[in-house]
């Protein structure tokens, strides 16, 4: 599998990307918006600029697929340190 | 065998005996690096628990002591990380297609808006010794001690509380920053390898995977600044 090269064209785009989502974040945060919708809105924006990088700038998008299950591998054990560590601290006040 | 062993004697000079060629080289060099940053990711994932733990224990506080950070300098730090991951990103390009000039000064480029980040957050970091927001005894003589009346403590909510937030800001915006130290000596390194010509279109692995360390620690600033720095705006921040 020979080496793909990512065209500056696209790195412009991401860069740009990353910069709009950047002043969204800033401009959303100083709305109040109901409920938890602020921290939700802040969060997506960030982990869509974090899938660019990923993507784009860190080439995962054309790389090999044992890169791709490494990556899942880091977001599955990301989400057991979550998921375990809330299911005690959010279900304490339920006794 | 004799055919396969006379090319090994005109290989690239890069290549490392123990691979079969340049291209099976880069593919383990950069899935190395990507291993290394999973144990990257569960190391700021610890922390970015400990953040969304105390968070939903003390929301009042962390958004009071969060309102104090300078969204300004905070927002034009992350402007220049998502520049210096696109310079880093150029960088590579610039190898792959043989532009070594470009390579060069690009990776100048990164390494400055590098720096750049360091200072401003160094500027932070001054602000905060001198309102005394640095937690516990940190610095000796200089305890954790900011004025209610410029926090804007509402009633009910506990400086301690406020504390634990700097406590988090300074662990998490630390270790970040100590990444881009680690990062900006990285790219030192390549760069004086850039200059004497090293790298080219068949042998860029080094670079590659610098960017692959590089790009990681912007992501995690992607997230650390609407955390820290945007989560109580909504309620009447200053």
């Amino acid at each position: 599998m020979s080496e793909h090269i990512v065209p500056v064209k696209i790195y412009v785009s991401i860069f740009l990307a990353l910069v709009v989502g950047t002043a969204i974040t800033v401009l959303a945060a100083f709305q109040d918006f109901p409920g938890a919708l602020n921290v939700i809105i802040a969060l997506t924006i960030a982990v869509v600029k974090a899938t660019l990088v990923v993507l784009y700038f860190m080439h995962v998008r054309y790389s090999a697929q044992l890169i791709w299950v490494i990556v899942a591998s880091a977001l599955f054990w990301m989400g057991i340190l979550f998921a375990l560590t809330f299911s005690d601290y959010w279900t304490r006040g339920w006794l | 065998m004799a055919e396969s062993y006379v090319e090994h004697e005109v290989s690239h000079p890069a290549l490392q005996h123990h691979f079969e060629n340049l291209e099976q080289q880069r593919e383990a060099g950069t899935l190395g690096m990507w291993v290394f940053l999973v144990t990257e990711m569960m190391f700021f994932g610890g922390m970015f628990l400990a953040y969304t733990l105390y968070r939903s224990k003390f929301p009042a506080a962390f958004a009071i002591a969060s309102n104090h950070l300078d969204i300004k300098l905070g927002a034009v730090n992350t402007a220049v990380l998502i520049l210096s991951s696109f310079t880093m990103a150029m960088a590579v390009y610039s190898t792959q297609v043989g532009k070594l000039r470009a390579q060069v000064i690009y990776l100048v480029l990164t390494i400055v808006l590098g720096l750049t980040f360091l200072g401003i957050k160094a500027v932070e970091y001054h602000e905060k010794y001198v309102s005394n927001l640095i937690p516990g005894s940190l610095i000796p003589g200089h305890p954790f001690n900011p004025d209610p009346h410029a926090m804007h403590l509402t009633a009910g909510v506990s400086m301690q509380h406020v504390q634990m937030f700097y406590w988090i800001y300074f662990a998490m915006t630390g270790m970040h920053a100590l990444h881009m130290i680690i990062g900006v000596g990285l790219l030192s390194v390549i760069l004086y390898f850039s200059v004497k010509g090293r790298y080219s279109p068949e042998y860029h692995n080094p670079v590659e995977v610098t960017g692959l360390y590089w790009h990681f620690v912007d992501i995690v600033w992607i997230f650390l600044f609407p955390l820290l720095y945007l989560l109580g705006r909504h309620l009447g921040g200053h």
